[in-house]
């Protein structure tokens, strides 16, 4: 992780700093101990002054968020989404950086298909964008990628994510060759013997609709087994959008024993159950699936204690015409970064389940810590990466459009309360509501 | 910073259409419901022993029949239920259809939907197809049959059918044998039966059992011996064809039937023995019980008749119990 640290992993058009003044916000970064209403004034992109204001009820001034899991279907969806509508979405939700998989077509297997993504990143991406590169060639999970190279030209990370890495001796042999070149291995867990077939938690309500399952065990034995993995090599582990139960006491059990593992958790895990599948409403197909309510505790608690370090929104585009089918033929996913801010706040602060500040940490500090990237803070001097909410205020899902190319939501029609008015990435205000 | 691009909410959210009844699931069913349809059954099936059998109460009524997938006693079963009514009957197959040149679900739904027809039967090889017809089109939408999900009609006519013959289901024991884990019929009559006050218990090899299913309110037995109990054996077919391959549910037929085949053996005088076909002689059922249960199969088939005009009946003329509608509605 320092290696990745110490490499440039994220692009962005080289822009001119804003400047501006932010009044009567209570002012919140858990990092840097700091909750109080305050007036930050920004110049040329730096944070330049912090001084005592007078706050405005529902305001909140925060760290920008970064997500660890986007996909971006760029190079070969762009009808789904592309660099320029996926960084506009995330900067819609607070986000002044993301991480892009490389599930793509062709997949980021190669030095030449990420320095063309990097290219048009520096281009026209609208908040800094981080690329992972596969695992293996084609993510066909036979050949090692040349992950050298592609560290070399700037990856965030390694991931087959969509699959995942079915031989421990290839996993083994990237975790090992890695601690030469760098670059964080993330893992999509799941033993596909065990899933084939399956469309959604395996479980009582799997059992009723007659759908095939695809059960925790799926999940945890890979997770169990990638632990042990990294346990022995000493590497380091990220396991992506954790969805069972099984899964979370694993990693605490990985951490307790000295793992340097990491995880993050998705909205959706987080408040939706397998209930919700019995609309067979396509967009509550997601891969993992949503489980059993008390996986969705698990993860809760998870997310709340530090086992799961991190909130990845595992946005997911998917065309239109491609959902509208019967839900066995649609395909795994649903849109993310528009929204997780305002769900998670509605479903677990305003509840009062999660504290403000955790969820804020686990949004923005955790997933740049597992990833090396630099903290975004409220701190004079630092680059402003900002984003004003407004909590009292509530909104409708869809009602004034996306800005992915998408929308496959599962949270289409529902209000929300919190709404994202303000984003700052990098120093550039990259939206305003 | 371009624009966000205009969306219409309404594109994105299911139209809201006037409620309008459905027969997608026994679940939204209501146990006055059932007594309800399964009364109209009972006066339909006196009409059936008229000299002339036709009835002219749907009249100037449409109804499509899309089978998407292969079916003889179900399609013919709805289509003569139709036509007993006197609706105007069209049906559509999956084969020599446009779903052969790739059409979607939609699209097909879209095109029939503009014929205006007042009720659309569908069976579909998969989950929740009928309630994407129900969201693009104006039509009363009757499951024939989704996936391994719903066949509430086939629960109907088996209910009709166990209700003839014992004078009420209220206390009864039904096993309900086989392969569980793919059949929609078991789903349904599972759910059909519990609704009624019968007792059930599904007798199989524990692969075929799917993991969580007494929460539907039945029991689970593995002995074969388990059926000697019941007023009613319910004999599933084994669906070969709906399983994946190499999946090794059971090691072979052959030891599927030594092992959970219903053999005369195995039953004891009094039992009634049903079967919602087509069946595998000599692999889930033995061929001389299939034979002495031939009398009762052939109620079933009768009875499917009697329950769609019924479930026809019914849906178009809004009846004093609305069925519930399609859970997906509810959904925002």
């Amino acid at each position: 992780m320092t290696v990745a640290a110490a490499r440039h992993t994220l692009f962005a058009p080289a822009a001119p700093g804003s400047s501006l003044v932010i009044e009567g916000a209570r002012v919140v970064d858990p990092g840097e101990g700091i909750d109080a209403a305050l007036t930050v004034t920004v110049e040329d992109g730096r944070i330049t002054r912090l001084e005592p204001g007078t706050p405005e009820p529902g305001l909140l001034l925060a760290p920008a968020f970064v997500d660890p899991h986007v996909h971006l279907r760029t190079p070969g969806r762009e009808d789904e989404e592309d660099i320029v509508s996926g960084t506009e979405a995330a900067a819609g939700g607070g986000y002044c950086a993301i991480l892009a998989m490389p599930n793509t077509e062709p997949v980021v297997d190669s030095a030449a298909v990420l320095g063309s993504l990097i290219e048009r990143a520096e281009a026209e991406a609208r908040v800094p964008v981080g690329f992972l590169a596969a695992i293996t060639k084609g993510q066909q999970g036979a050949e090692l990628a040349d992950l050298g190279e592609l560290a070399d030209r700037g990856v965030a990370g390694f991931s087959d994510d969509g699959r995942p890495v079915v031989s421990a001796s290839l996993l083994r042999r990237a975790l090992q060759y890695t601690a030469a070149t760098g670059g964080l291995i993330a893992l999509h867990e799941e033993d596909p013997a065990l899933s084939r077939g399956g469309h959604m938690h395996e479980g009582a309500v799997s059992a009723e609709l007659g759908l095939g399952g695809w059960p925790s065990i799926a999940e945890s034995t890979m997770v169990a087994r990638d632990l042990a993995l990294a346990g022995y090599e000493r590497r380091p582990l990220h396991l992506l959008h954790l969805s069972a139960r099984e899964s979370v006491d694993e990693l605490r059990r990985a951490l307790a024993a000295g793992v340097e593992a990491s995880g993050e958790v998705t909205p959706h895990h987080l408040c939706l159950t397998d209930e919700a599948v019995r609309s067979l409403d396509s967009n509550l197909k997601m891969n993992p699936p949503v489980r059993a309510e008390e996986d969705r505790l698990a993860l809760v608690e998870g997310l709340r204690d530090g086992t799961i370090a991190a909130v990845a929104t595992d946005h997911a585009p998917h065309a239109r015409h491609e959902k509208e089918v019967p839900f066995e033929e649609a395909p795994f996913g649903v849109t993310g970064l528009e929204t997780a801010f305002s769900v998670l706040h509605t479903r677990l602060v305003v509840p009062g389940v999660l504290p403000l500040e955790t969820l804020l940490e686990r949004m923005s500090a955790g997933p740049a810590r597992i990833y090396g990237l630099e903290r975004p803070r409220i701190a004079v001097g630092a680059p402003a990466n900002l984003v004003l909410a407004d909590l009292r205020r509530t909104w409708t899902v869809g009602a004034a459009g996306f800005r992915s190319r998408s929308t496959n939501s599962w949270l289409l029609g529902h209000t929300l309360s919190g709404q994202i008015l303000m984003t700052l990435a990098a120093g550039h205000l990259a939206f305003r509501a | 910073m371009t624009d966000v691009r205009p969306l219409i909410r309404d594109e994105l959210l299911p139209p809201s259409r006037p409620p309008r009844r459905h027969l997608i699931s026994i679940a939204d069913l209501s146990r006055r419901d059932v007594e309800r349809l399964l009364a109209l059954s009972r006066t339909f099936s006196r009409s059936l022993e008229r000299e002339v059998k036709k009835l002219p109460t749907l009249r100037g009524y449409t109804v499509v029949n899309m089978f998407f997938e292969s079916s003889t006693r179900t399609s013919s079963s709805f289509e003569l239920a139709a036509k007993r009514l006197s609706a105007d009957v069209m049906s559509i197959k999956a084969a020599g259809s446009s779903v052969d040149k790739g059409e979607s679900l939609k699209d097909t739904a879209l095109t029939i939907g503009a014929y205006d027809p007042d009720v659309v039967v569908i069976r579909h090889p998969h989950i929740g197809a009928p309630n994407l017809v129900v969201r693009h089109t104006g039509a009363h939408v009757v499951n024939a049959g989704d996936g391994k999900h719903q066949h509430p009609t086939q629960a109907l006519l088996d209910l009709f059918t166990i209700d003839e013959r014992f004078g009420g289901i209220e206390g009864l024991h039904v096993a309900i044998v086989g392969d569980v884990l793919h059949s929609r019929v078991a789903r349904s009559n599972i759910q059909a039966l519990v609704l009624m006050g019968a007792r059930v218990t599904l007798v199989g090899p524990p692969p075929l059992i799917p993991r969580g299913i007494e929460a539907m309110g039945c029991e689970v037995a593995h002995d074969i011996e388990a059926i000697c109990a019941a007023d009613v054996v319910y004999v599933l077919r084994m669906q070969r064809e709906r399983m994946l391959e190499g999946a090794n549910y059971v090691p072979s037929l052959r030891e599927y039937s030594a092992r959970w085949g219903v053999t005369s053996d195995r039953l004891r005088s009094g039992q009634v023995v049903m079967h919602p076909g087509p069946m595998n002689r000599g692999v889930e059922i033995a061929a001389d019980v299939a034979d002495a249960a031939s009398a009762l199969i052939e109620r079933q088939v009768r009875s499917g008749l009697v329950v769609r005009m019924a479930v026809l009946y019914d849906l178009v003329t809004h009846g004093p119990v609305p069925v519930k509608t399609a859970a997906f509605e509810e959904v925002a």
